[in-house]
């Protein structure tokens, strides 16, 4: 397997998407390949940091106000 | 999709479909539950896409008085959940079409580039590299990292890997075709992880333990 077809498969793997088969040969240039390693496992602790630090954060006060506001049109019939 | 299927195999409603039952048959009240139950989610996609906060604000209060305006519209062959991201998406190009003077804009725009498709950095990072910074140097970095990114990337990045959405119910949120959301999806982690890269890179360190002062290149002052 080479590095531009390890790359095509690389959302595959990170999502588990993938046959056991194709999986085994992944892991297996993983294993030879240090670049690539490199590369698979920065790009899941991407994922990791963005799913885990929330952007744009929704101030509870803020919230509050647009529902209200929603929620009160709303009973007007919009 | 409105439904699951159970291990039995028997068909499941989405707790989402009993909900809307409810507001067409006039208890606002489960409206009231759906509001709260997708507001976050909805500014946040509205913020990704116009990049303006006065503007996430409207775009979440219209996309929910819309959706109810529009309810008896939502057929049940998509997640609620779905169609109300496209209205949030539809309201959010919309608004960034004001702001850029009627100049059209679509979620399709600057996908031209191939910057990031081939990994660059291939240096590792440094083991827990979110600890080198304070929570609000890290949302400053992370933040500044996905606003270099084209509006369409941003929203597939935010909808598969941060909300969790499916690959079909992404693409059918943003009318894409699923090709092109997995296309998105690889470019926009790529360039990402390149991106931060810059910040979280193990830096090399000289005898006597000393970090050189020319790796240390991802400070917050350069933000």
């Amino acid at each position: 397997m080479t590095c531009t077809e390890f790359l095509a498969l690389l959302d595959d793997l990170i999502d588990d998407t993938i046959p056991a088969k194709t999986r085994a040969e992944l892991e297996q240039h993983l294993h030879a390949c240090g670049h690539c390693e490199v590369v698979f496992n920065t790009t899941r602790k991407t994922i990791q940091i963005y799913r885990s630090h929330e952007l744009y954060e929704l101030p509870s006060s803020l919230r509050d106000r647009l529902h209200t506001a929603i929620m009160a049109r709303c009973k007007k019939g919009c | 999709m409105t439904t699951i299927q159970s291990i039995e195999g028997e068909i499941e409603q989405h707790p989402d479909v009993a909900l809307v039952e409810q507001v067409r048959a006039g208890d606002i009240s489960a409206y009231d539950t759906l509001v709260r139950k997708y507001e976050r989610q909805i500014f946040r996609i509205a913020q990704h896409i116009t990049q303006n906060r006065e503007d996430a604000e409207d775009v979440m209060q219209d996309a929910f008085l819309k959706a109810y305006e529009k309810l008896d519209q939502f057929q049940g062959n998509s997640k609620f959940y779905t169609w109300l991201v496209r209205i949030a998406v539809n309201e959010s190009l919309m608004r960034l079409r004001k702001r850029r003077t009627g100049k059209m804009v679509s979620i399709d725009e600057d996908m031209e580039t191939e910057e990031g498709s081939v990994p660059r950095d291939l240096a590792d990072w440094a083991p827990d590299p979110e600890q080198n910074y304070s929570q609000t140097e890290l949302g400053k970095i992370l933040e500044k990292t996905i606003k270099g990114l084209p509006p369409g990337f941003r929203v597939v990045f935010e909808l598969r890997d941060v909300q969790g959405l499916s690959t079909e119910d992404t693409a059918e949120a943003l009318g894409l075709s699923i090709p092109a959301v997995k296309s998105r999806l690889l470019r926009a982690r790529l360039q990402l992880r390149e991106r931060l890269s810059r910040y979280f890179r193990q830096k090399r360190v000289t005898r006597g333990a000393a970090v050189k002062k020319s790796d240390n290149a991802g400070t917050v002052s350069e933000l």
